[in-house]
């Protein structure tokens, strides 16, 4: 791999900067990888680089049906936190937001991560208490997680709405000043050509259609590229994890919905941090392009349609401008709709399937991306040693049948409540 | 904004409607244990025809069984709940 470097870029200008190569290959299938991962996303790449890097597998294939991030890496509002109440969750989230801090390095490719701070508003004293409550059991774990006062979040936030009549009257916040956004592109290029140099085929493209099984085991895939042969084949397609594990004849707790987004023309700097609530689902952030980039609810109804439609944005929209009154003015320019994978506690699934040599990595509702390095070394743990990583062994599928379920909203089995 | 063919009320807004189940995760009375969990905590979550549980929730009230393409989000039949389809 031709290493980045701005020597690299100094050297190009003498030479009219046509030393660049491409940034990975474009190989046609082999017959048989010791790991197929189905997935081209950050999270599939991600596991790619990990099981290469920490577990000396070379022979592996990501195979992608389109164009790598193209689904949902590239489909939402970028954001990485660990702030979770949930041990099991925080902890997890957290050895991948100290892999987020050094992750540029790591790929030598710039992820743009941007540690600008998740502010989480609260509105009242019970989300005030739920607040602190949570700051306690980040603290605890050695995770960051400081209290602020109403004065606090106006000086940080001065343009929200602080008035004592606002709709969303502001107590408060907690904020995780590590946390903050990336460049979700440059995290999908990123792992894609550190993969590659580590000898990984990258095959875009190739839709899988079904799995060759021989003794109650995996063998390998059909795709759209003809049979290729595999040990182990991993499932990471996001919001299509039902739809691929059901070629297996496999049911999961996973229900596919639409999650939207959405963004604003560019505007000068005007919020700093990344805009949550305890009472509002809505996130406020603002790309380095200026744009304000925003989110809320998923769509409540099983959707593969990767489309938008108005009813959830009008929410969200209207939920923003109660918190940041000056965001009224903006125009939307951009919608874009997401196929979630949301699974029955809220928690993601990282598993051994009931097939030998079939394993998941899935179930991450509307927060898979920012857990996409933990994702990729707690997979590749899995795939490389048969054994789930120690942060995630609670992870796996039979947690719903042994009711060890990870749910840290408290809504119970129900995907649409998270 | 999709429209929902009520059969009481008519053709309205998605938004008075909400999902409540698919209709494969709905568990009869008699069901064994062992096959109702399995039932309450799988789905087919198919790509493509499904048939679930609706409520006109912001209308009539009525429960609705309603077969929809996941898809095309196109709606293939709205029947009562309950109902002879």
């Amino acid at each position: 791999m031709q290493r980045y470097s701005a020597l690299a870029l100094v050297k190009g200008a003498l030479t009219g900067q046509k030393h660049w190569q491409r940034a990975w290959r474009d190989p046609s299938p082999k017959k048989h990888y010791d790991v197929i991962i189905i997935g081209g996303g950050g999270h599939g790449l991600a596991t790619a680089y990990y099981l290469a890097s920490r577990h000396g597998v070379r022979n592996i294939a990501v195979l992608e049906k389109g164009w790598i991030g193209g689904g949902n890496t590239g489909r939402n509002t970028t954001i990485v936190r660990s702030n979770y109440r949930q041990p099991a969750l925080h902890n997890f989230f957290e050895m991948g937001l100290k892999l987020w801090h050094g992750l540029s390095d790591d790929l030598n490719f710039n992820v743009m991560f941007s540690p600008r701070g998740i502010l989480l508003l609260g509105h009242s004293d019970g989300d005030m208490r739920r607040l602190a409550e949570r700051g306690d059991a980040l603290r605890t774990s050695g995770i960051d997680g400081d209290l602020l006062s109403r004065a606090e979040v106006a000086k940080l936030e001065p343009l929200l709405d602080m008035s004592e009549s606002a709709r969303f009257p502001i107590k408060g916040a907690l904020i995780q000043r590590r946390g903050g956004t990336a460049r979700h592109d440059a995290v999908v290029w990123g792992y894609a050509r550190a993969a590659d140099a580590l000898g990984v085929d990258i095959i875009q493209n190739c839709a899988v259609t079904g799995f060759d099984m021989a003794g109650g085991r995996v063998t390998g895939v059909q795709t759209s590229k003809g049979t290729i042969g595999a040990d182990r084949v991993g499932i990471c397609v996001a919001g299509h994890s039902g739809h691929v594990a059901g070629m297996a004849g496999i049911r999961l707790p996973i229900e596919s919905q639409t999650l939207q987004a959405f963004v604003s023309e560019g505007v000068k700097p005007m919020v700093d941090t990344v805009v949550q609530s305890m009472s509002v689902h809505c996130y406020i952030s603002q790309s380095d392009k200026g744009g304000i980039v925003l989110g809320g609810d998923p769509d409540r109804f099983p959707s593969y349609a990767q489309r938008t439609f108005l009813p959830p944005i009008e929410q969200a929209a209207a939920d923003a401008i109660a918190l940041i009154p000056a965001l009224s003015r903006l125009r939307i320019i951009r919608t874009w709709a997401g196929i979630t994978d949301m699974s029955f506690d809220g928690s993601p699934i990282i598993s051994p399937l009931p097939v030998d040599g079939l394993y998941l990595n899935g179930g991450w509702c509307y927060g898979g991306f920012k857990a996409t390095p933990a994702s990729g070394v707690a997979y590749a743990h899995l795939l490389g040693t048969g054994e789930s990583h120690p942060l995630a062994t609670g992870f796996t599928l039979d947690r719903f049948a042994r009711g060890a379920t990870i749910d840290e909203s408290g809504d119970g089995p129900w995907p649409e409540a998270r | 904004m999709q429209q929902i063919p009520c059969p009481h009320c008519g053709p309205r807004a998605q938004a008075e409607f909400d999902y409540i189940r698919s209709l494969d995760s709905i568990v009869p009375l008699e069901t064994a244990p062992e096959a109702a969990m399995a039932t309450l905590w799988a789905r087919d979550n198919p790509r493509g025809e499904t048939a679930e549980l609706w409520r006109h929730s912001y209308g009539c009230r009525q429960w609705l069984t309603l077969r929809r393409d996941t898809v095309s989000l196109a709606v293939l039949s709205a029947t009562i709940w309950g109902a002879q389809a």
